[in-house]
């Protein structure tokens, strides 16, 4: 430890002496800590602890933990973070990252639509999803939730299944799954599940490649079940947004809700604000094999993560600000996600909002999604 | 009471403008006006949403071209259940009313015939299929029915109806699902509300 500053500071008895001061005599050895000089105190102290701090770390950390909001940084200043973070990556996980910050595409408006009568519960986006995004595996975030719901009660929340055919499915009427937990908590997927993310069309032609038909497998759809995949819904009002109390959580133009993980302080307002469920906390410190890192990274999107902050679904910013689908579209195998720009009349999205039937979850809450589930049949 | 009888007459001139407003919107649209329309966002963006790519059709290994074995059999158009090839085929697409020559040509095997006696390639099979289908067939060209891969503002891919459908028994077969999630430790599953 440096250098601590001296307790009887002269300055610290300065209004003790005041008008309505009984004693007669001036006592320098006994001062009374007023409000103002415990500030100055506590702030003195403060500094005097924190400079040698942050000396003591790396040049990086300094920086990383003096920087401003990102709203307020120069081009220069970004570059020097991403350059920053970069290295943090690399430092991590032992490859080369690149982080990119590419702004909104010109113009665009992001919707996303979902078809219900299509979904089979498969959860192929699921693991796409955690895949492409870079979220933890053990512990386990996943942005996208399947429930399943009985066809004959509709989208009863509390009645929703998301363990579907899996060792804590408490559907009594469901076929039992033998189930065997993965070897590798951090790599739960079997050879065969990977190569299907690699290489989504080996899942094609899909009636050939539906293995679900053995006794013991389970496979979807259940009869008389139908699945609502659900993730974060890009609200134009967003409650999560409006109660981050440190703007770590914005919205961009393009419509994509945003968090900066650098800014985040994990007080988990805007998981308590958002009633899809859609945010996610990194309770531990998040866990990636090397091995399966997407090195290809967008700030706001699935850079790497730290214990301690709030994570959500970008429409994966750093395909669909390249042009690109989001991962969980290209990897549906019966095509029931779509995504493209509002303000494009010749876009799928438009076609789904002009012709098919949209609901809209908590359509009530006012929180005006950008992602809407429709029927096509 | 003349009040309120006023107000609703000033909204319902007001929705009045607005239908004819959004009628002339829709027919110039219709009538094919471009000025009208945003410019697309990236050039050829419009041209390419047009354009279909489509991976090859997924036939059975070895079966394709079918002319290598029927070049040289005398068409048998009778109904009749195939025991020496094509014995896995189940057909269940309206079967009472159908049968393979009804898509397959009997002449050139290597290409199916439209009802108006027009003879395509596997890979425009979605023509075949959107005789029937046309709804579903439109949903497709939109994208909207069936998977599309690619740029959502440029190139696209799509799939074949045959793809995700067995042509002759077009029913979406059910398949294995990926690991279902863990539960959180001591905790029911909540979405923004109470749980069970």
């Amino acid at each position: 430890m440096k250098k601590r500053p001296t307790t009887n500071d002269s300055r610290l008895t300065t209004h003790d002496s005041g008008p309505g001061t009984q004693d007669s005599g001036p006592e320098p050895s006994a001062p009374a800590l007023d409000r103002r000089g415990f500030i100055r105190l506590a702030s003195a102290a403060a500094a005097s602890l924190a400079i040698p701090a942050l000396s003591a770390c790396d040049e990086r950390a300094r920086a990383q933990f003096l920087r401003r909001h990102f709203h307020e940084l120069s081009p220069e200043e970004v570059k020097g973070l991403v350059k920053r973070l970069e290295a943090d990556a690399k430092e991590r996980f032992g490859r080369d990252c690149t982080i990119e910050t590419k702004p909104a595409v010109q113009d665009a408006s992001f919707g996303y639509a979902l078809d219900i009568s299509r979904c089979i519960g498969c959860r192929r986006c699921v693991h796409a999803c955690v895949k492409e995004n870079n979220e933890t595996r053990d512990p386990e975030i996943q942005w996208i939730k399947v429930l399943e719901f009985h066809k004959d009660h509709g989208i009863d929340f509390p009645e929703a299944n998301p363990y579907y055919c899996g060792p804590n499915d408490e559907d009594q009427n469901a076929p039992k799954t033998e189930y065997k937990a993965p070897e590798n908590p951090l790599s739960p997927l079997n050879k065969k599940q990977k190569a299907i993310l690699e290489n989504q069309d080996i899942q094609y032609p899909l009636y050939q490649k539906a293995d679900g038909g053995g006794s013991n497998q389970c496979a979807v759809p259940r009869q008389g079940r139908f699945y609502v995949p659900i993730s974060c819904q890009q609200c134009r009002n967003p409650p999560c947004v409006k109660v981050c109390p440190v703007k770590a959580t914005w919205k961009e133009p393009d419509g994509i809700v945003v968090v900066d993980y650098d800014w985040c302080i994990g007080c988990r307002y805007c998981m308590a604000a958002c009633p899809y469920g859609a945010r996610h906390f990194n309770w531990g410190e998040p866990q990636v094999a090397p091995g399966d890192i997407n090195p290809k990274m967008h700030y706001l999107g699935n850079r790497p993560r730290r214990k301690g902050v709030v994570e959500k679904c970008t429409f994966c910013i750093q395909r669909s600000r390249n042009g690109q689908y989001p991962v969980c579209v290209e990897v549906c195998p019966v095509g029931a996600r779509k995504f493209g720009d509002l303000e494009d009349p010749e876009s799928e999205i438009r076609y789904i909002l002009e012709h098919k039937r949209v609901l809209i979850l908590k359509n009530e809450l006012n929180t005006r999604p950008r992602f809407f589930y429709f029927y096509s049949v | 009471m003349r009040n309120s009888s006023l107000s609703f007459g000033a909204i319902g001139i007001v929705m009045g403008t607005i239908l004819v407003w959004a009628c002339s919107e829709d027919t110039a649209e219709h009538a094919g006006t471009a000025d009208k329309k945003p410019a697309p966002k990236t050039a050829g963006a419009a041209s390419a949403t047009r354009e279909v790519h489509t991976p090859p059709p997924p036939f059975t290994e070895g079966i394709f071209p079918c002319s290598e074995c029927h070049k040289d059999m005398e068409t048998n158009p009778a109904r009749r259940d195939l025991t020496d090839e094509h014995t896995g085929i189940v057909f269940e697409h309206d079967s009472k009313n159908r049968w393979c020559l009804d898509c397959h040509n009997p002449g050139d095997r290597d290409k199916l015939r439209l009802a108006s006696g027009a003879l395509i390639d596997f890979e425009h099979s979605y023509l075949l299929c959107g005789q029937c289908h046309g709804p579903t067939y439109r949903d497709w060209k939109a994208g909207v029915h069936g998977k599309r891969t690619g740029e959502w503002n440029g190139e696209k891919r799509y799939y074949l109806c045959a793809h995700c459908h067995n042509p002759h028994s077009p029913r979406i077969k059910p398949i294995a699902p990926f690991p279902a999630p863990r539960p959180p430790e001591g905790r029911p599953f909540i979405l923004g509300g109470p749980g069970k």
